[in-house]
């Protein structure tokens, strides 16, 4: 039995440490899932290519590969019949080409293998395919809605205190809005890509995912194998926002098209425009969001009504309503999510899913009814600041909110702003300010396990199956390890990416570098406890990381504070963000640079959401029309101006942690949306609830 | 990507000779719209004939008081852009360039591409959709679809879709000329009768025959192209289409509008030539009041749909800012624009 972690003191944590893949990545040596080649075990492969559905509901007739075969180069097209049969199909979007049904438009229909990439790339375009149609729904609007029986990340579905309908009966002061986020896509700058090689009854899958040992585990099941049957190699990923922390369809066309061809390696590399319909977004969301208060602002009641949009062949439910359960001191609330299944793409994570939406609409709500109030938007958040966690009754580990509000506060010059909208102008713009409170729980995942060998010399293996998707896990992971060894980092070798490595759990959730980083911290005091201080070389010990925070007796949350200036043209209502400012409390930053990129990202995205991300899906046909980055936009470079990032001083929180770090990968996407609306609102008074917030609101 | 024959051209006349004799060969120009078809299966080409390296390449300062350009048809768009003699004699032009895609792919399209570059409306870019321009008696899906770009002025029952250069509106108040050869030998095309109106043939968007070679753009300078200017409403900052821009010059006498330019884009299926709005002006004593006006009047016959309802007073709204910009750096040359 081991024992589980204790904290660490911190020597190379909170210090600058460079990238330990900076190198590998600027000069291109860095490879990606396409990129293996002979010396990786990657010999002649071919290239596979997806034929996709064109219709939204109904079967597939015949798949005629007839021109296909023809062309040169071409090697075969598999269809559901001639596609190997999978032993499990119960996840209808995983399970691709074992029957005729096609549940949403852009489905896998067809894999081409092919000598070249040109030339699968032709044979899918001159695969025939024939439906027989069926009617089917695309559009939230108007959609039946169901109760499902639990929301993202096992919450619940509806959740009440107190009564609500007393409260608004009573109260001086109602705000009672609608609204919505738009249907997005995590678009990482790497497109989602495979390389599959069989070996018999082994499976080597080179992915392009956020968890290897899950990506495994997955398919197992499916291909009939045991999870230790597949290796799942990652050591580079071009990005991911959610999008591949969970295998989607193009993996297990990968590992399929591969089977029909054993021991040659098979490549499969997805379209961006693949990606609109394959590889998970965030759904449409809509709020009815109503707070009830006290003339001085103090909220009597809090209700959010989240309804949103699943695929009929697989569920997910955005967890658009919960952070409403723990932001703010009420005496009653109620929170309710409602989902629409749909015949399209079957929504997944992106950055923060529940928050983001969610939040977007809490915080507007709460910027309305600091004007109907006549308070400071800061001081209304002060004034219902809860002693303990609404939801739970549990303290709170680190709650600082009040702090990053006031600091942010500070910096960002928040003082004698004024408080009614429309007031100043600058040539051409009128400029007005916004804030707009963060926050994320703290997931810590059990079941990571890390191998701590001792190398000889004072120097270290460390072995975890985590990955790194761009967010500087293999550098601050040495950092964590490093400390808790007693060493220089220098002398720490890390490997991650591989599920060679023991297992470990998803680069998400904002719980990577937490729950990988615990896993590690046991497994070094246990060969600390096994071995002594100076281990003979090749000795190692491995560890199981079951518990670390108390997640019954505590609250673990982060928090933040987001402040924008925005401009609107007067002429032609376009918007521009000059300033963002996000101040947060997230436990000890091990790495300022990874960490300061990690909440530049979050702000960036959240400000690309702010004012341009919108897949705009056409409900006739069933699928995405803007499904290209010219046509869906995301923040570019001039859009990006003064973005500062802080952190509070004396911030480690070893209730979380035993390093004293929370997640900060997606906090600072949430609240963003809304401080940037609140500032154009600021700017003009005119109220924008529906992102993204667009010039044609404002041009008059 | 359907399997093609890339030839490069040797002279200009071999590769009208190559393209005229088959109706499904085509110029390639910088690629960066043809090459993105090629790979979505919108264009399906049986011959590529790569004109971008004949030496149409300069840019000619012609003799004149005002001096006048021949801007040959390979000339990089970040080139053009930053000729001296553009930037000075025809800054809407420049303006107009720099207001396009990105500093990569500028460095890379032609002018002649440019001006043929095709509609960025997203069904003609789907070849799962109907659409009438890509697959003639298909149907529009933009009709009823996607709304946000779609054109306001000239559009018909069959096409919604706007031309998508920044650089053909900045010509089109410029009165440029497009210098093209055919089979038959060499004519002029005044800019604005290049591209037309979808009408019931959208397929077809520009009066040039098949096989005909845009050689180069030609432009005379005056001092109310020296007082021309670009501006460029868009959802991003930057490498975006526009939602709407505007072209114009401006040649005040006092407070007299000697002449007058505009030219609209984003808001039909070629760059529009405001030139009822024009007419209005010419001749009136200058005000923001009588430029909203003259818009107005121009957008009278507009037809909108939801989503793209807002373009009306966009347009109008820019039209205003550009004249206001062009006239109080007349009025009052010391302090220039506004931001
Ligand atoms: C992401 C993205 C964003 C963009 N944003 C903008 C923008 O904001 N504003 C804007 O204006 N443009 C924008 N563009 C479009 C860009 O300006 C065009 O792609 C470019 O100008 C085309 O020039 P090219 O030389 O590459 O043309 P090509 O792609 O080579 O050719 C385009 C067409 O012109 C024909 N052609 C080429 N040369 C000749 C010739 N000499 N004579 C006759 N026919 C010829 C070709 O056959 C083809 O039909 C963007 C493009 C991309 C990819
Ligand atoms: S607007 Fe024109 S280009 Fe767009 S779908 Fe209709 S016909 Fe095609």
């Amino acid at each position: 039995m081991t024992q589980q972690a204790t904290p660490v003191e911190a020597r190379s944590m909170g210090t600058h440490l460079d990238r330990a893949d900076g190198r590998e990545k600027v000069t291109g040596h860095a490879r990606y899932a396409m990129e293996h080649g002979a010396d990786d075990g990657v010999e002649a492969p071919l290239t596979a290519w997806l034929v996709q559905s064109t219709i939204a509901r109904g079967r597939v007739v015949r798949v005629d590969p007839a021109a296909a075969l023809a062309h040169p180069g071409v090697v075969s097209v598999l269809d559901h019949e001639s596609a190997p049969r999978l032993a499990d199909t119960e996840d209808r979007e995983l399970a691709i080409l074992q029957d005729d049904r096609v549940g949403l438009r852009g489905q896998i229909v067809a894999v081409v293998l092919a000598e070249t990439p040109e030339a699968a790339r032709e044979g899918a375009r001159l695969v025939h395919v024939a439906y027989d149609e069926e009617p089917h729904r695309a559009s939230l609007e108007g959609a039946e809605t169901y109760a499902p029986e639990s929301v993202n990340a096992g919450h619940e579905t509806d959740w009440a205190d107190g009564d609500v309908a007393a409260a608004f009966a009573g109260a001086a002061v109602v705000v009672d809005q609608r609204y919505s986020t738009p249907h997005e896509h995590n678009s990482p700058m790497e497109p989602h890509a495979a390389t599959a090689l069989w070996d018999g009854e082994r499976l080597t899958l080179w992915d392009s995912t956020q968890a290897v040992h899950a990506v495994a585990k997955t398919f197992a099941p499916m291909l009939g194998l045991e999870a230790a049957q597949i290796t799942v190699r990652a050591p580079y990923v071009g990005g991911g926002f959610g999008s591949k922390g969970l295998p989607h369809a193009p993996e297990m066309a990968a590992a399929l098209a591969a089977l029909s061809v054993p021991g040659r390696p098979v490549k499969l590399a997805v379209t961006r425009q693949q990606m609109f319909a394959l590889t998970g977004y965030r759904t449409e969301t809509v709020s009815h969001v109503r707070l009830a208060a006290e003339p001085d602002g103090r909220l009597l009641g809090i209700e959010q009504h989240a309804v949103s949009q699943t695929s009929a062949i697989k569920e997910f439910t955005e967890q658009t309503a919960t952070a409403a359960r723990m932001m703010y001191a009420a005496p009653a609330r109620a929170t309710t999510h409602r989902v629409a299944a749909l015949d399209v793409a079957v929504p997944s994570w992106m950055r923060a899913p529940g928050e983001m939406p969610g939040m977007f609409a809490q915080e507007v709500a709460m910027d309305e009814l600091a004007f109907a109030c006549e308070v400071d938007p800061i001081e209304l958040r002060v004034r219902n600041e809860p002693d303990a966690d609404p939801e739970t009754g549990n303290p709170w580990n680190n709650r600082r909110l009040v702090e990053c509000l006031e600091r942010g506060a500070e910096r960002f010059g928040w003082a004698g702003r004024p408080s009614a909208p429309g007031t100043v102008q600058d040539g051409d713009w009128w400029v007005g300010t916004g804030v707009a409170a963060a926050t994320y729980p703290t997931l810590w995942m059990p079941g990571n396990t890390a191998r701590v060998e001792s190398l000889g010399g004072g120097r270290y293996a460390v072995s975890i199956g985590a990955v790194d998707i761009g967010t500087g896990a293999r550098t601050v992971l040495v950092q964590i390890a490093a400390d808790a060894l007693g060493v220089d980092p220098a002398a720490v070798d890390l490997h991650i990416g591989d599920t060679d490595q023991p297992a470990a759990t998803v680069a998400g959730g904002s719980a990577g570098t937490g729950s990988w980083g615990t896993a590690i911290v046991q497994t070094v005091q246990q060969l600390r406890a096994d071995h002594g201080e100076h281990p003979d070389a090749g000795v190692a010990s491995t560890a199981t990381a079951e518990a670390y925070p108390d997640m019954d007796r505590y609250a673990l949350h982060s928090f933040g504070a987001v402040f924008a200036e925005v401009r609107i043209h007067r002429w032609t209502g376009e918007l521009r963000a000059p300033r963002l400012l996000g101040v947060y409390s997230s436990g000890r930053v091990v790495n300022p640079m990874t960490a300061r990129s990690q909440f530049y990202g979050g702000l960036v995205m959240g400000l690309s959401g702010a004012l341009f991300e919108e897949s705009v899906r056409d409900p006739r046909f069933g699928h995405v029309v803007t499904q290209d980055l010219a046509t869906y936009h995301v923040a570019s470079h001039a859009d990006v101006h003064g973005i500062e990032v802080e952190w509070l001083a004396d911030d480690t929180d070893t209730l979380a942690t035993p390093f004293g770090g929370r997640g900060i990968g997606e906090i600072g996407i949430v609240g963003t949306a809304a401080a940037v609306a609140n500032a154009a609102w600021h700017a003009t008074g005119i109220r924008v609830r529906d992102l993204p917030v667009t010039a044609d609101r404002f041009v008059r | 990507m359907k399997e093609l024959t890339y030839v490069r051209a040797d002279d200009a006349a071999s590769a009208v000779a190559t393209v005229s004799a088959d109706p499904h060969a085509r110029f390639l120009g910088g690629g960066t719209n043809l090459v993105d078809h090629l790979k979505l299966g919108v264009a399906t080409p049986s011959t590529l004939v790569d004109v971008s390296r004949l030496p149409l390449d300069t840019v000619e300062v012609l003799e004149g008081d005002r001096g006048g350009l021949r801007i040959g048809a390979n000339v990089r768009n970040s080139d053009l852009a930053a000729h001296p003699v553009v930037r000075s004699t025809f800054p809407a032009l420049s303006r107009s360039l720099l207001a396009g895609a990105s500093g990569q792919i500028r460095n890379q399209a032609t002018t002649g591409g440019n001006l043929l570059q095709r509609t960025r409306c997203v069904y003609f870019q789907d070849v799962t959709t109907p659409c009438n321009k890509r697959e003639p008696g298909s149907g529009c899906s933009a009709l009823e679809g996607y709304g946000r770009y779609n054109a306001i002025l000239g559009t018909s029952a069959d096409c919604v879709a706007t031309h998508p250069s920044d650089m053909a509106v900045g010509l089109a108040a410029l009165d440029a000329d497009v210098v093209v050869l055919g089979p038959d030998g060499e004519r002029r095309v005044p800019l604005a009768d290049l591209h037309r109106l979808p009408g019931h043939h959208p397929e077809d968007d520009t009066t040039l025959a098949h096989g005909e070679l845009i050689t180069a753009v030609e432009l005379r300078g005056s001092e109310l192209t020296r007082h021309s200017t670009y501006y460029k409403a868009r959802d991003r900052a930057s490498y975006a289409f526009a939602l709407v821009s505007v072209a114009g010059a401006l040649e005040l006498d006092g407070d007299v509008v000697r002449d007058v330019r505009i030219a609209w884009g984003g808001v039909a299926h070629k760059p529009w030539r405001a030139t009822v709005a024009e007419q209005a002006l010419r001749g009136e004593v200058y005000s923001e009041d009588a430029v909203r006006a003259a818009a107005a009047e121009e957008l009278r016959a507009a037809e909108t749909g939801d989503d793209n309802a807002f373009k009306v007073a966009m347009v109008r709204n820019a039209t205003a800012l550009v004249m206001h910009q062009l006239a109080s750096k007349q009025q009052h040359p010391q302090q220039g624009g506004t931001r």
